[in-house]
């Protein structure tokens, strides 16, 4: 008798495994795709996985295949249309000869990148790895989604810490009034009145049967009371926490970048994946996160994404003026009532003279104190040796004794990243709370 | 058992309709398959394995997809590589998901799409549950070559086995062995000989004697190393050479089999993944040899089936419509010169064949009296197409069966192509002259065995530094592709530990 099953409710991701073992065996293929990808994207999209193409060299499966260039062979093929019996025709160039009408084409050898969508967790997997994001972080930063416990009355049944005493005792009153157990102060109203007779010199027959009959009704009160507990396990109340998808408030997020000639391909890439990473901070935290890219030379000036990074400008360095941008767009479109405000800031750590002072200046009266987090990023040269101080770095070296929320760092390479990160969340500022 | 409003069979003209609309219910998808039963066997007289018809959603499909259609398989990164190239086409929409996929087990699995309409579904089940099971079950070449009530069984054991390998020696170990064995897999099958078959407790027995010889881990091999006569090392006679061939029984065109009981380089847990590989690949054989006719024999199967349901008034015009346009897009053939032609289809041939023959038993014309003495005007279609099924694969089929009429409705022609001409030659197209030569070339294309490289192993040098020889035999001077050639022989050193030598040697004449 034929059985008809229904497996749509079986466990999924049945291949994941198998996928595993793919993203393993192409891990190094995967991991340039990637970094070609996060080069290609907005910091906006950059966390959010989809397609990538990668060579099959790694992954091909090798056969052995006829040569289809090589011998002489016949077949045969529909909607012939004009050929009569010895008819030649031409081959195609290429001398694949008619290969088109053959099967098997599919060889699996062919040089056609090989493409396939990444899910996000897998991205950012990826992404991460030569962030050395401790785990911990990593795993809140895949979590996109944040829920909060929120109290949502009584249960019957949860752990034992939430236990509802007052409910429970609540419930349990009431079923005990309702099956009259005794109460303690029956019992004892009885109980004295025996002893008082008890302890009487002369006991009249009266007496007698008085307490016989108080004997008769303790005993029956007492084993009642044994009946029905004082707390039944039905009584037990649980106070019941929902979880709840917690509406957060908004952030702005300003990236301020010099783009003057020293700043070259690898510094941007630097700086974009520390741009990345702070969006992606903030988007756990916040629930909208706009992003305003200013970009300097000698004067600064707000653009898209694309100019931020690709842009070509040349001129001197002026990084008072990114400064003066930001507030101004600050104080245009994002007032600080309802608005997060963060700051980051990558730099070569070049600067015209003299205009440190007013960077200084404006961060300690007109920025920090409206300012939730600033960071600075210092990109230094590859090989670290060359640890000179620079200008913008001195200044701001003060400025870090007396902000506690301001955090630099130098940054020569993608490690080095994190470490600024941890800086920056490792503890909560005291001064502007989150609106 | 569900009740049933309409009681099929009973009602021969005007029955009334198991089911209106697209929405589909297991009650009704048991109606609609008791009433198929009922033709199926009654009419077509199919012979069946029980039926087990899944029901499972896109991404399920995509899972069965990458794991070759098989409900359980080890683990490998292969299949997580066709799970995303799928899983990235079906996404972008350049690939439509199949509306089933049949297993040839006992029981005969079908997996039916959730998204299918009710409509789809009668076809899908008169497909793959009628036409497929009846197929699997009755072929010669299944028959011989498979074990239907087997393989579940025996994937579950593969599966096991290639996970406690994974524990026991690392992933990455298993890994390499598989990948080597999966390149030798078209090399893998047994195309004459007959393997032994498979049956549980067979291979538990087997399994068994293997763990008893991982304890004492011994090569055959080495006891014809002639260690107490050095003196004849560097003359050894042809009788010597006879008997080591003897013994090693070569000729062996089954490289995988060869390795497994021979290779030096291997140990116990390797030899077993190669015969698990060789196993699945023998087990699939058939079906690649069939392919034309499985599909042929299943497309017919539900074409007159759904027709007779309709002409039992048990499905309605608009669901016959649905279902015949679903059937004309699978069965449509594009023209050598169209851009979507990508060889012959094998649900378009198969179906238009089977259907011929019917044709042929039915209402015969002359041609096919002089073509097909044997079944033209026999009438019993249906047993003689049932005695196709069962003794032909598509080579044979499309040699005995192709008629002169399905060559004019194709307007099939043959060509031959010699790698040192700039032009290729028509032989033949369809006129009474060109009827035979362009048949036989079409069921030449169809010879699985012919169309795959022949490698055997032919010796094996015991006295130097053990190399294995291998010997392509190159039929009309076509040679190995480039491509893959020596990834695939480094593969085949890795299992076999040496060196190994491939020559390639023309066919005789």
């Amino acid at each position: 008798m034929a059985q008809f099953v229904d497996r749509r409710l079986n466990p999924r991701d049945k291949s994941l495994g198998n996928r595993q073992r793919f993203l393993r065996r192409t891990r190094a293929e995967v991991k340039r795709a990637v970094d070609r990808a996060v080069a290609e994207r907005t910091i906006a999209d950059a966390g959010k996985g989809g397609a990538v193409s990668i060579p099959t060299d790694g992954i091909g499966e090798p056969q052995f295949h006829l040569s289809r260039d090589l011998g002489e062979r016949e077949y045969v093929l529909p909607g012939n249309k004009e050929f009569v019996a010895g008819d030649r025709i031409d081959k195609p160039k290429g001398g694949g000869g008619g290969g088109s009408g053959r099967e098997g084409a599919d060889s699996g050898s062919g040089e056609d990148p090989f493409s396939f969508a990444l899910s996000e967790a897998e991205f950012l997997d990826i992404l991460f790895e030569d962030l050395e994001l401790p785990d911990l972080v990593k795993a809140s930063l895949k979590d996109a989604t944040a829920r909060e416990f929120r109290r949502a009355g009584y249960t019957s049944d949860g752990a034992t810490p939430n236990l509802a005493v007052l409910r429970t005792m609540r419930v349990s009153m009431s079923r005990r009034l309702a099956l009259r157990r005794p109460s303690l102060a029956e019992l004892e109203r009885l109980e004295e009145e025996l002893a008082a007779l008890r302890a009487k010199s002369v006991i009249e027959s009266a007496d007698e049967l008085r307490i016989g009959e108080l004997d008769a009704e303790i005993g029956r009160l007492k084993r009642r009371q044994r009946a029905i507990p004082f707390i039944d396990p039905i009584d037990v109340r649980y106070n019941r926490f929902n979880p709840v998808v917690v509406r957060r408030a908004k952030a702005v997020m300003f990236c301020l970048m010099d783009v003057s000639a020293s700043m070259g391909e690898r510094e941007k890439d630097l700086a974009k994946r520390f741009f990345i990473l702070l969006h992606l901070f903030l988007k756990r935290k916040y629930e909208r996160v706009d992003i305003v890219f200013i970009r300097h030379t000698h004067e600064a000036a707000e653009v898209d994404e694309q100019e931020f990074f690709y842009g070509r400008e040349t001129g001197g360095t002026v990084v008072s003026s990114a400064l003066k941008t930001m507030i101004g767009v600050r104080d245009a479109r994002y007032p600080i009532a309802d608005w997060n405000v963060y700051c980051a800031q990558a730099s070569d750590g070049d600067n015209s003279a003299g205009d440190s002072r007013e960077c200084v200046a404006l961060l300690g009266q007109a920025i920090l104190p409206l300012t939730q987090y600033y960071a600075y990023i210092e990109i230094a040269d590859e090989d670290a040796s060359d640890a000179r101080e620079k200008d913008l770095w001195r200044a701001y070296a003060g400025l870090k004794e007396k902000a506690p929320n301001f955090a630099m760092a130098r940054v020569a390479g993608r490690a080095d990243i994190y470490p600024v990160f941890r800086k920056l969340f490792a503890k909560q500022p005291r001064q502007g709370a989150t609106r | 058992m569900t009740t049933t409003t309409a009681k099929p069979g009973n009602s021969s003209s005007g029955g009334s309709l198991l089911f209106e609309g697209a929405e589909w219910d297991f009650a009704t998808v048991r109606r609609v398959y008791d009433a198929v039963d009922q033709i199926a066997r009654d009419e077509l007289g199919l012979d069946l394995f029980t039926n087990q018809i899944e029901i499972i959603s896109a991404e399920q499909m995509l899972d069965a997809y990458s794991s070759v259609g098989m409900p359980l398989m080890y683990a490998h990164w292969s299949y997580g590589k066709r799970f995303a190239r799928d899983e990235a086409l079906y996404r972008k929409g350049y690939q439509a998901l199949a509306y089933e996929i049949v297993i040839n087990s006992n029981p005969c699995i079908s997996y039916c799409m959730e998204e299918n309409t009710m409509a789809m579904q009668t076809l899908v089940i008169a497909h793959a549950a009628f036409g497929h099971n009846h197929f699997f079950k009755n072929n010669y070449l299944f028959q011989q070559w498979t074990d239907a009530s087997g393989i579940l069984d025996y994937l579950d054991f593969a599966k096991r086995y290639v996970a406690s390998c994974e524990e026991r020696h690392g992933v990455e170990a298993v890994e390499t062995t598989l990948d080597a064995a999966h390149a030798l897999m078209g090399q893998g099958v047994f195309r004459y000989r007959r393997a032994a078959k498979l049956n549980l407790a067979e291979y538990e027995r087997r399994r068994r004697e293997k763990m008893e010889r991982e304890t004492r881990d011994y090569c055959d091999l080495w006891r014809t190393v002639p260690g107490a006569a050095p003196a004849q090392e560097n003359d050894f006679s042809e009788d010597e050479a006879r008997e080591r061939k003897r013994r090693l029984r070569l000729p062996e065109e089954n490289l995988l089999y060869f390795l497994e009981k021979n290779s030096p380089a291997l140990r116990s847990w390797q030899r077993e993944l190669l015969r698990i590989v060789r196993n699945l690949a023998q087990y699939f054989y058939p079906q690649r040899q069939t392919k034309l006719m499985n599909e042929g024999c299943a497309t017919f199967v539900h074409y007159t089936i759904v027709n007779r349901l309709y002409d039992k008034g048990l499905i309605s015009e608009g669901a016959l419509l649905e279902i015949l346009h679903s059937h004309a897009n699978v069965i449509a053939q594009f023209d050598f010169d169209d851009p979507r032609y990508s060889g012959f289809n094998p649900y378009a041939l198969g179906f238009a064949m089977m259907q011929d023959i019917q044709r042929i038993c039915v209402a015969p014309t002359d041609e096919d009296r002089e073509w097909f003495p044997d079944i033209a005007g026999r009438q019993d279609w249906a047993a003689v197409l049932r005695d196709v099924w069962a003794n032909y694969r598509d080579e044979s089929f499309i040699r005995q069966f192709l008629s002169p009429r399905l060559i004019r409705k194709f307007r099939l022609f043959a060509l031959s192509d010699k790698a040192s001409e700039p032009s290729v030659k028509v032989d033949a197209i369809h006129d009474a002259e060109g009827y035979r030569r362009v048949r036989s070339a079409l069921a030449d294309s169809y010879d699985v065995a012919a169309n795959e490289p022949d490698i055997q192993v032919v010796d094996v040098d015991l006295m130097g530094d053990r190399p294995l020889i291998l010997r392509h035999t190159v039929r009309k001077g076509v040679g190995l592709a480039e491509a893959g050639r020596e990834a695939t022989m480094r593969h085949i050193r890795r299992l076999w530990g040496y060196q190994v030598r491939l020559e390639e040697m023309p066919a005789n004449g």
